[in-house]
């Protein structure tokens, strides 16, 4: 008999492999899809009601877990709501957005970095705790941009990002409608509910982060670009080059009123004026002309190399990528060149191309996690990080010293700060819709030598007040400029 | 020494009683049980439980005593069964008294682990009783066929009205009093035995080759009435006690002593035929049977389903399993009461999410080394009643192992059945507590030095003598 107990024992084996291997396989391979079900309420309990790390401004918090006496045991609190709702996102029961979202696994605690320390508390049977993480903002800069934005008055839909040009860190982000994130953070879930349906509803959407998540038509602030394909072609080498100016522009291909461009009453001489001149004065017809002077390809080209169509925000989810579109025709490719047609930027996006300009050509990646630090106080930094050098440094001091006239002699003038170089451009973008108030936009940076700040402010909508960029962006962006510098 | 007999010799040495292992081994098996309780009252509660010594003490005096009797009863029985078993019922009690003390905080009061104890004292009496009074286990092939009948009876008791009870759709407890067993527990053990004594006698008619097809030799038709019974009786636990767990665990039994005894492959062909078909005609007919399949092909699908069936349960097991991961969330941070039944079936789910893979490769180690004992048992054992017998209870136990573990981790539909010396029950720790006694006195048998040369028995079974197998 004992042969077939031999292969009985060798069926019993193998049984029991089936259930180690099967065993592994539930709790190693498929463990992390398990824990991402969003069904899981284990997972999403636990995490409800861990100590969760803070998002930190400076020393100060902006969303912190305080110990509450309901089954939670934890309560998330947004100390300064309505300024820093659009970064720090909200953190419900089951949903969470904006850092919240994207820092999950440091805030909760569970990024690998915390293995050993995991283990430590796991041993010593204390509870889970989170990491904090610190932000890049400038809290003046962000306040100054906040109350410069709200300033605009009630309904006012825009937004307004600053970037420290030589690394990338973002020093202010805010987006107008906001939200308080408390509400949606109690325990009472039926409020919850009915505050984020509300919300949901609002046509203000004020829970999009519209730095980094509405895109429309850069208008003039794109001229800078095509300046700098036009300089980067060689053809031109100098803010006093000659371009083409005129006070209209006949699309090619073209016939009659629709394919005539014209300046909307600036004077942009006759013939050929100077590239200074141009940008002074946001002469459309010099920008169309040089866009398909120097061809869709290039243009294309030097709109990529400062982020265009690509994703290159890693701290924060759901960037939306700006847009150049390929293959333009000629009348196109001249609506493009001063950022019409279906050319479209985010504020992130044009506050790196001012960055850019004012860092000797460089495009660096933004961020806006500063440091990581465990519940235990180690700190891990981030690092800057080039994205591409968009232009040569002779470019960009050429774009530089264009961007400085424009506020000195031109359109940016609201920008100015005594006894600073500040260069600025503006932009006022037709919606393409008869009758709609344009788009207002801004971008500058300053000091122009060394820079410490890049900005771009963009408004979308200022119900009673007339849209232009200079006059609507250029204090806001004047503002948050000097918190920073002063 | 002189008194050896040839085969023995050839057998290489005389077993050492290593009693002396078996408490060191011990010690370590209280180690868990012990250390486990204290775990849990500091995961929890944040203290040392204030009963731990009590509890400890308990603990230890029922194992100790175990090991007591052992030593004059049963002195050369095999020496790391005892611990395996003590380990994983002590590990048992602290995981069924962390899912009281969650059930606690959810505002349900239940002491099944205060049960649980009362229940393993109950199991170790018995072990010692059977241990004590049975010096022989050949005594019990006397019996065959009264305890047969008897396991018959108790599978058909919980069909009597008035003492039958329905929990979850399976017919398979009574009433007595107030306690509520599950007879099937018992009966398992008994149809080893009768199953054992029955084999013996006639395993060389039902080895008779028949028709030869592809490799195999069929049995003949005329053998075929026993297993047709078996098959029979398998089906009717399935049909009228809606008991899948049991009745594969009755036919696989069968069948697995069937093919030791008469070592004819042919038998597992006609008998995983018969499954195959019983199978699937449970499976085309019987709702509940398509129920689980569906669940465990597509839980998701039925997870917090509006109407039955529902997955719930398999599906928070898994999460709890997953969130688990390697090393667990620890004991009182993980929330295994999600899982309905946490504290029976549904045990090894709650050791994963709280102690994580490794504990639950730990216990499937522990297992899969009391099958091994028990096979090896089978294998030395002199008598073919013992062998079939060992052999009988190492496939019980270790086709219960995998039906209910392989059920909760689905690698296999769900079918409810216990986790040996794990879960929450007290028919089931009863019955494997006299599982365990029987191995020992069947290994005390086996290992013990042969006194004298009169050995028929061994000379009908002349495969264990073998040199080639050593």
């Amino acid at each position: 008999m004992n042969r077939p107990i031999r292969t009985v024992a060798v069926f019993c084996l193998v049984l029991f492999l089936a259930l180690m291997a099967n065993a592994t396989y539930l709790q190693f391979w498929r463990a992390g899809a398990l824990d991402e079900d969003p069904r899981n309420q284990r997972v999403q309990q636990a995490s409800y009601s861990s100590e969760r790390g803070a998002i930190l401004v400076g020393r100060t918090p902006v969303a912190q877990s305080t110990p509450s006496d309901d089954r939670f045991e934890y309560q998330r609190e947004y100390p300064q709501p309505l300024m820093y709702a659009p970064l720090t996102g909200y953190f419900t029961f089951g949903d969470s957005t904006g850092l919240e979202s994207s820092q999950n696994a440091v805030l909760s605690g569970e990024d690998p970095q915390f293995f050993v320390r995991n283990l430590v508390d796991l041993v010593s049977n204390e509870q889970q705790s989170g990491g904090s993480v610190e932000l890049t903002i400038n809290a003046k800069a962000q306040r100054a941009a906040f109350d410069g934005l709200n300033a605009l008055g009630e309904g006012v839909e825009g937004s307004v990002v600053a970037l420290e040009p030589d690394t990338g860190k973002i020093l202010a982000m805010v987006s107008l409608p906001t939200f308080d994130p408390n509400d949606l953070a109690s325990h009472d879930f039926g409020a919850v509910g009915d505050a984020y349906d509300a919300l949901d509803a609002d046509d203000g959407d004020p829970l999009l982060n519209r730095a980094i998540q509405t895109r429309i038509f850069p208008g003039s602030t794109f001229k800078v670009i095509t300046a700098a394909a036009a300089l980067e072609s060689g053809k031109y080498d100098s803010a006093d080059s000659l371009v083409p100016g005129g006070a209209t522009f006949q699309l090619p291909q073209t016939s009659g009123e629709s394919g005539v461009i014209d300046n909307e009453g600036r004077n942009c001489g006759s013939g050929e004026i100077t590239l200074r001149l141009a940008m002074e004065q946001s002469c459309n017809t010099t920008f169309a002309q040089l866009a398909i002077e120097v061809g869709a390809e290039a243009m294309l080209e030097t709109a990529e190399k400062f982020g265009f169509n690509s994703d290159y925000l890693e701290d924060l989810n759901g960037q939306a990528r700006s847009v150049f579109p390929g293959k333009l025709s000629p009348p196109e490719l001249g609506q493009a060149g001063f950022g019409q047609f279906d050319v479209q930027a985010t504020p992130l996006q044009m506050a790196m191309v001012s960055a850019a300009i004012a860092n000797a050509g460089v495009v660096m990646r933004p961020y806006v996690v500063s440091e990581v630090q465990s519940p235990d106080y180690d700190a891990r930094n981030a690092e800057p990080e080039e994205l591409s050098e968009a232009i040569s440094p002779q470019t960009a001091d050429v774009l530089a010293d264009l961007m400085v006239s424009t506020v000195d002699n031109g359109t940016a003038s609201p920008a100015a700060i005594p006894n600073i170089a500040v260069g600025g451009k503006t932009g006022t973008a037709q919606r393409g819709i008869e009758g709609a108030a344009p788009y207002a936009w801004f971008i500058s940076f300053a000091p122009a030598t060394d820079s410490k700040v890049a900005v771009a402010v963009m408004i979308e909508e200022a119900p009673g007040r007339e849209i232009a960029g200079g006059a609507l962006g250029g204090p806001i962006a004047k503002a948050v400029m000097e918190a920073i510098i002063s | 020494m002189s008194l050896m007999t040839p085969s023995s010799t050839l057998m290489g040495f005389v077993h050492r009683r290593r009693r002396g292992a078996e408490l060191f081994l011990l010690i370590l098996a209280l180690a868990v049980g012990v250390g486990g309780y204290a775990a849990v009252g500091i995961g929890v509660d944040g203290s040392v439980p204030t009963d731990l010594i009590g509890y400890g003490g308990w603990l230890a005096a029922l194992v100790v005593a175990a090991h007591i009797v052992i030593r004059l009863v049963a002195p050369y029985a095999d020496p790391v069964l005892l611990p395996l078993v003590a380990a994983l019922n002590g590990l048992g009690l602290a995981v069924i008294h962390r899912i009281d003390l969650g059930y606690a905080a959810r505002g349900k009061e239940t002491d099944f682990a205060q049960q649980q104890l009362v229940w393993m004292t109950l199991g170790v009496l018995l072990f010692i009783g059977a241990l004590t009074i049975l010096r022989d286990h050949r005594v019990l092939a006397r019996f065959t066929y009264t305890i047969g009948f008897g396991a018959i009876a108790l599978l058909l008791l919980p069909m009597v009205p008035g003492i039958g009870r329905t929990i979850n759709g399976a017919r398979i407890w009574i009433n007595i009093g107030p306690f509520s067993l599950q007879p099937g527990e018992v009966a398992k053990v008994m149809l080893v035995v009768a199953f054992a004594g029955y084999l013996v006698l006639h395993r060389d008619a039902l080895a008779l080759a028949g028709k030869r097809v592809l490799f195999v030799d069929l049995p003949r038709g005329r053998d075929l009435g026993p297993i047709l019974v078996m098959w029979l009786l398998s089906l009717g636990v399935l049909v009228f006690q809606r008991d899948l767990g049991s009745s594969l665990l009755f036919f696989g039994l069968f069948l697995v002593m069937l093919y030791v005894a008469t070592e004819r492959p042919g038998w597992i062909v006609v008998g995983t035929t018969l499954f195959a078909a019983g199978a699937l005609g449970a499976w085309k007919t019987a709702s509940h049977v398509q129920d689980r399949v569906d669940i465990w092909l597509h839980p998701m699908e039925y997870y917090r389903a509006q109407v039955p069936p529902y997955s719930d349960q398999i599906v928070e097991a898994e999460f709890g399993m997953g969130w688990g991961g390697l090393i667990g969330r620890g004991f009182g941070e993980g929330d295994p009461t999600r899982v309905t039944y946490a504290e029976s079936d549904f045990i090894i789910a709650a050791i994963g999410e709280e102690l994580g893979l490794t504990a639950v490769i730990a216990v499937l180690l522990c297992y899969g080394l009391i099958v091994e004992r028990a096979l090896r048992v089978a294998l030395i054992s002199r008598d073919s009643f013992g062998k079939l017998m060992a052999t009988g209870l190492a496939s019980v136990f270790a086709v219960q192992v995998f039906v209910v573990i392989g059920g909760v981790t689905r690698l296999i539909p769900l079918t409810g059945l216990t986790t040996p010396f794990l879960s929450y029950g007290g028919s089931s720790l009863v019955a494997n507590w006299v599982i365990i006694a029987l191995l020992l006195r069947i290994s005390d048998q086996a290992r013990r030095p042969v006194p004298d040369l009169s050995t028929e028995e061994e000379s009908s079974d002349d495969e264990s003598t073998q040199v080639i197998k050593l």
